[in-house]
């Protein structure tokens, strides 16, 4: 199956508030010009092209084709879209190569988050019958899986604070990110908490932002870069959307994926866990030890640009790969409420 | 107000404030120098009652909310699902087997909200909690109307504070109280009920509407800012793009054929042709004009893009392609930011374009 890799892959800045329209073109349009500059590809040597973002977000219809406007789509161009995090796009792109119809693809996510209030409109992802017409909002969810786990003794309110400082930590360093620090546990633990069990350092920004990344075939990849990021594993799995139904402790959907794509090995993740105590959930569920590096780029605690943060995930993963930094590395992204959906890659340096 | 596609009544944008008003220029010239404002926007409320036929599991359950009572349903594995699930989450078997359970129940976990969002259930600090209600083995999702976070733990009982007139719709479970409340507290503030459904005729509610509301800053990109303010000192602010050189008006964050945004500004007259129309004889909801009448797409001289206005001033049937117009401004008083300044394009009476002029326009 290692056929198909990642050769690039650039973001816009992520920011609390851009001045630009819900379809993400001015986001877009500096954004692949990046991700040509790197690969070397022209619009032209694009054979597919995938995206994920949402109407509900842009509160518009279509918007995902006003902003194919970035792309210059003319002549026609073979085109497709996810209403789901770019990460899914990309899982499209990659079964789309692996046909043989294309040997190369590009796929972008983007999500101007700041248009409305993000946590509302992500109840529109609920059921639609019993769940979604009372409104219950994204942090008052993942607060309801938090507690689950603190009062089980599943996860402490520290190893929570340990992820969000180690990540705000991580983040100093990379240029993109919305939030970062360098306050220690005591210091986070000492804050308030906002929506009780969760203070402020728990809960990932609101962000805007978009992201690219090229795939390649195998053969294609090789003229592109010196180390593509072969994919070695890709899976997605979903939970129940009934979430008193789930145990939402644990994660068995990430469980499934990560088994398939085989975790064995990995030197580093990249996970898509937009609250701390999902990242605690994630690592166990794909059996990382304490010996794997986990987001280096800050993660989603960082920044977190909707449609787009999973793939964002694929890219600062395959990142270490293509820079000869990593030999072996997953990215994750999830999707839903309380961690519902989840889709795990694994990257290897092979040539 | 700016442009904006309108679906029935259900999509509202609101006007801004009209800029101060500039003397009317109609020639044609390009601006070497663009100033940098800020992008327009505007609040853009969206809205629309979502209609949903349910099947026999949730008909059952909505009924019987209606009549007070609460219905699970018994799983493959003989766990009672509460709210009812159609199909088993591990089997994918499709469920029958009804089980009546208790409104009062056993709160597993919860989480405090002390700034409610429009629509949920209690519009004053509440928590939300997973109850699982005696009887079930699956936990609910509602809000429990408690003072504050030392009124609420885990393991404590609540019971069901039913809405005063239920209807069939999970909102009929207004909210929970704490088991042992008394009335000392009062009633919770709540949101609108939604509507009610028609029910058959042996009372069964196969039928939810969900209102779903929804409030947004919408922006428009730098250039359609330009062409907007333009708009409100009546004139026509058009783009042309640095790589294939085509005008469009509205110009475009990114041309559609090259990618990138058009820069040079091109202001444009007020006169171009009709390329193409249709004439609308069908009423419909939101409707401004009696049928029959002309919508165009309207080539202003100088432009590449077309775009859709009316044609009025003359018959319907007497519209043709490549008949030659004008716009029709409203009074100066009335000008906004919006296309809609231009009440409508009316026919200038100069002999029509030849057809090849704009064929590649089509």
């Amino acid at each position: 199956m290692s056929n198909v890799a990642v050769v690039g892959f650039a973001q816009a800045p992520n920011v609390r508030n851009t001045q630009g329209t819900t379809n993400g073109v001015e986001m877009l349009v500096p954004t692949l010009a990046e991700a040509f500059e790197q690969t070397g590809l022209t619009k032209s040597d694009i054979g597919f092209w995938c995206s994920g973002s949402s109407d509900y977000l842009a509160g518009r219809a279509f918007s995902f084709i006003s902003a194919v406007d970035a792309i210059g789509a003319f002549p026609p161009i073979n085109e497709s879209h996810v209403e789901m995090d770019a990460a899914w796009a990309l899982y499209e792109a990659w079964v789309k190569i692996l046909t043989g119809e294309v040997d190369t693809a590009l796929v972008y996510g983007f999500g101007k988050s700041s248009a409305g209030t993000l946590r509302r409109v992500l109840s529109l992802q609920l059921d639609p019958y019993v769940t979604g017409p009372l409104w219950p909002d994204s942090i008052s969810i993942a607060g309801l899986q938090a507690r689950m786990g603190l009062e089980s003794g599943r996860w402490t309110e520290e190893a929570m604070a340990e992820v969000a400082a180690r990540s705000l930590a991580d983040a100093t360093t990379n240029e993109h990110a919305q939030r970062s620090g360098d306050a220690g546990v005591a210091e986070l633990l000492a804050n308030p908490v906002v929506a009780d069990p969760l203070r402020a350092h728990d809960i990932a920004p609101v962000t805007d932002g978009a992201s690219v990344v090229v795939l390649a075939t195998a053969e294609r990849a090789r003229e592109i870069v010196d180390r593509p990021a072969m994919i070695t594993g890709f899976e997605h799995r979903v939970d129940s959307p009934s979430l008193g139904s789930r145990d939402l402790t644990d994660s068995p959907s990430t469980r499934a994926a990560g088994a398939s794509a085989g975790t064995d090995g990995v030197e580093l993740a990249e996970l898509h866990a937009p609250f701390t105590h999902q990242e605690l959930i994630l690592r166990e569920a794909l059996g990382l030890d304490s010996g794997v590096r986990v987001n280096p780029s800050g993660g989603a605690l960082a920044a977190n640009p909707m449609f787009a943060a999973g793939l964002t995930r694929i890219g600062e993963a395959a990142k270490q790969i293509i820079d000869g930094t990593a030999g072996k590395v997953l990215a994750h992204a999830t999707s839903g409420p309380a961690l519902q959906q989840n889709l795990v890659t694994v990257m290897e340096g092979i040539r | 107000m700016f442009e904006q596609a309108k679906r029935g009544d259900s999509l509202r944008v609101s006007t801004y404030a009209r800029p101060p008003l500039a003397p009317i220029s109609r020639t044609c010239f390009t601006l070497s120098v663009i100033t940098e404002e800020t992008p327009l926007h505007a609040p853009l409320e969206i809205g629309f009652d979502y209609t949903r036929s349910l099947g026999p599991v949730l008909t059952h359950f909505m009924t019987q909310l209606a009549n007070r009572r609460i219905t699970g349903i018994r799983g493959s594995d003989g766990r009672v699902h509460v709210p009812p699930v159609e199909y088993d989450p591990h089997t994918a078997e499709a469920l029958t087997e009804f089980v009546d359970v208790s409104d009062v129940g056993t709160v597993r976990t919860w989480s405090w909200v002390s700034h409610p969002v429009e629509g949920q259930p209690i519009q004053r600090p509440f928590a939300w909690a997973l109850i699982t209600l005696d009887g079930a083995d699956t936990a609910l999702l509602h809000a429990v109307d408690v003072n504050s976070t030392e009124q609420i733990h885990t393991g404590m009982r609540v019971r069901v504070r039913w809405a005063d007139e239920p209807i069939g719709h999970i909102t009929d479970i207004a909210y929970f109280v704490p088991a042992d409340a008394g009335e000392e507290r009062g009633d919770a503030p709540t949101p609108p009920r939604p509507p009610a459904t028609e029910r058959a005729e042996d009372g069964a509610v196969s039928t939810v509407i969900t209102p779903i509301r929804l409030d947004y800053t919408h922006s428009v990109s730098p250039e359609e800012s330009r062409y907007l303010r333009a708009l409100a000192e009546g004139r026509m602010l058009g783009q042309r793009c640095p790589e294939c050189e085509k005008v469009y008006i509205p110009p475009r964050g990114a041309c559609p054929t090259d990618g990138v945004p058009t820069t040079t500004e091109v202001e444009l007259p007020d006169t171009g042709i009709v390329t193409t129309f249709c004439i609308v004889n069908v009423p419909f909801l939101g409707q401004r004009i009696q049928p029959p009448y002309v919508t165009a797409y309207i080539l202003l001289d100088g432009a590449d893009i077309p775009f859709l206005h009316l044609v009025l001033g003359c018959e319907a049937d007497e519209v043709r392609m490549g008949m030659r117009v004008r716009a029709a401004w409203k009074p100066r008083e009335e000008w906004e930011t919006s296309l809609q300044n231009v009440d409508h394009f009316e026919p200038t009476g100069e002999p029509d374009a030849p057809y090849d002029s704009y064929a590649h326009h089509l």
